[in-house]
């Protein structure tokens, strides 16, 4: 079995080492550092999710992703996720097609909601159609990914008649996932449309995705499709020893989760909440290289997956707090990993 | 013991597997059904709500005691109250403008006084809706358990609300009743109880302080 692991940002607004907010621009110019050294210290994939808020500057990952892939080789380089509901299709393939050329074909999309809705209002999108929205623009993006002329008509854009889409991609479509948190239809949704599937496990207990990775492969089998593979993203910090990673983690986490409560009916966490989750049946990987690595080589048994990837960063940690992140996780927890999975 | 009451669970998103799932570890007949084809949820009921049956919503309806409502709210319009006509029906759903959307009708009222507004026939009990769906199951403990957790139940006919209490005492909570629907406001989102999970004592405090500036 072949193991892939990530990196995932959110472009997480960084602190000075004072506690000081560090402006949008540099905490943007500080995800291409992370991301480039992310290849130095051994990841397979760097990935950057859409957000559109204060804490998390983050609306054109492309942009950034192309700025690292102009400063790397090997490392695959990928949305975490696309707001692909809010956004148009076409743009979406044209701007990962383009960071495919840019790259020599290290490009990757995952597709989705995310836990975050600020797009919607954004650019004139309704919530309550999120269903429609994201139902028609995955067809049409699965179209596109074919890079054939494409045909489509529907009611979220105007319609294409055998439309060229470029830049055409060299090599075939280049890797796609849905992400999903947990609604059992968006799991056969993606193997309908044959995308891989990104289980987005940011809460409770990650053994109870094991049906969905089943229900995956089975609702491939049935579609008539091939097996595809099952990523996992969750959040987590690593940091020298469990105390410090905890530390570090703990009062940010904290905050940014009760910030975002109201708006998202998140229960605030409490010291109870987050041992529980940090803890071997919980859904954050926080702790020393050993510990996280453990977690992981369980969970990517369990889930019968083979990327994991790791949500790196929360506002108000440092540059360097989140570089030596990268360099543990790179250089001990991956190695680890594959150790205790062969 | 007489026969458990037969449940049909209409939803099969983030929230109706799980509480199909509690119910059938608690003993209940569960149907399950969406607005489309039983065929169309098949393979999910079968991988992740194994015992249940997909059905039909009409039928599942017809033959169950207690219809549980898990669609988002903006579906709800889609629904015809003939079909829930004479059912008791717990409202496990919530309105949730930042996250679903601005739906008018719902804007400065109780959720579930709303859909008991539409659904004229049934009898309307809000339960289940408070805690968060991957919670839900985990935080799940045998009646007695030392760290068992409550859970809200809002209605206006005592009669629904014990059977719903009934319903969530088997399922793994402790069932704490509030006498009419609109004192189940406090279990909405923005409440004090709304996306957390509290023993008995601590829930009670928290709802009973709210429920005062309701009335």
């Amino acid at each position: 079995m072949t193991y892939a692991f990530g990196l995932d940002t959110f472009g997480d607004r960084n602190s000075d080492a004072d506690g000081k907010p560090a402006s949008h621009a540099q905490t943007i110019r500080n995800v291409v550092e992370q991301g480039v050294f992310a290849e130095q210290a051994g990841a397979d994939f760097f990935g950057i999710g859409e957000h559109h808020t204060e804490y998390f500057p983050m609306p054109a990952g492309d942009v950034a992703l192309a700025a690292i892939a102009a400063r790397t080789g090997r490392i695959r380089l990928g949305s975490a996720v696309t707001v692909l509901s809010s956004d148009d299709p076409v743009r979406v393939f044209q701007r990962y097609s383009t960071l495919n050329a840019i790259s020599g074909g290290r490009a990757e999309v995952i597709l989705g909601r995310g836990s975050s809705i600020e797009s919607f209002p954004l650019f004139g999108y309704d919530l309550a159609d999120y269903e429609e929205l994201f139902e028609e623009k995955a067809t049409l993006f699965a179209e596109l990914l074919k890079g054939e002329p494409v045909t489509w008509d529907g009611k979220t854009r105007p319609p294409l008649l055998s439309q060229d889409v470029v830049p055409h991609v060299e090599s075939g479509p280049f890797p796609a996932w849905i992400g999903v948190g947990g609604n059992p239809q968006s799991v056969i949704r993606a193997a309908r449309l044959g995308f891989s599937l990104a289980l987005a496990i940011i809460g409770g207990p990650p053994a109870r995705f094991a049906a969905y990775s089943q229900l995956f492969q089975r609702a491939l089998d049935k579609f008539g499709r091939p097996p595809l593979p099952v990523l996992v993203h969750s959040p987590g910090h690593v940091a020298a020893t469990d105390e410090q990673a905890k530390a570090e983690f703990w009062p940010r986490w904290r905050e940014i989760i009760a910030l975002m409560a109201p708006e998202r009916g998140f229960a605030i966490p409490t010291e109870e909440s987050f041992d529980r989750e940090t803890g071997p049946h919980g859904a954050l990987y926080v702790g020393s290289p050993e510990t996280v690595a453990q977690k992981i080589a369980t969970n990517l048994r369990v889930l019968d997956a083979t990327r994991f990837d790791l949500k790196y960063g929360l506002p108000g940690l440092t540059h360097d707090q989140l570089m030596t992140n990268i360099e543990l996780y790179g250089r001990q927890v991956i190695p680890r990993v594959r150790e205790l999975l062969s | 013991m007489p026969e458990p009451s037969r449940l049909a669970v209409l939803g099969a998103g983030h929230v109706g597997p799980v509480i199909a799932r509690l119910a059938i570890k608690a003993g209940y007949p569960v149907a399950i059904a969406t607005s489309g084809d039983p065929e169309d949820i098949a393979l999910i009921t079968q991988l992740v709500i194994p015992g249940a049956q997909p059905r039909w919503a009409s039928d599942a309806v017809a033959d169950a005691d207690i219809v549980v409502l898990t669609i988002p709210l903006h579906r709800f319009a889609d629904i015809d109250p003939a079909l829930l006509d004479g059912k008791l029906v717990v409202d496990a759903m919530n309105y949730w403008p930042t996250s679903d959307g601005v739906l008018a009708p719902f804007e400065d009222r109780g959720s579930s006084e709303v859909v008991a507004g539409r659904l004229a026939g049934s009898t309307v009990v809000k339960a289940l809706n408070h805690i968060g769906y991957y919670e839900l199951e985990d935080r799940a403990r045998p009646a007695g358990a030392p760290d068992r957790r409550a859970a809200g139940v809002a209605g206006d006919d005592p009669a629904a609300v014990a059977a719903a209490a009934g319903l969530v005492d088997r399922m793994g909570y402790d069932p704490v009743r509030l006498e009419t629907l609109r004192a189940g406001r406090v279990l909405q989102p923005g409440g004090p109880v709304f996306g957390v999970t509290l023993p008995r004592p601590e829930f009670e405090r928290a709802v009973s302080e709210d429920a005062r500036s309701l009335t």
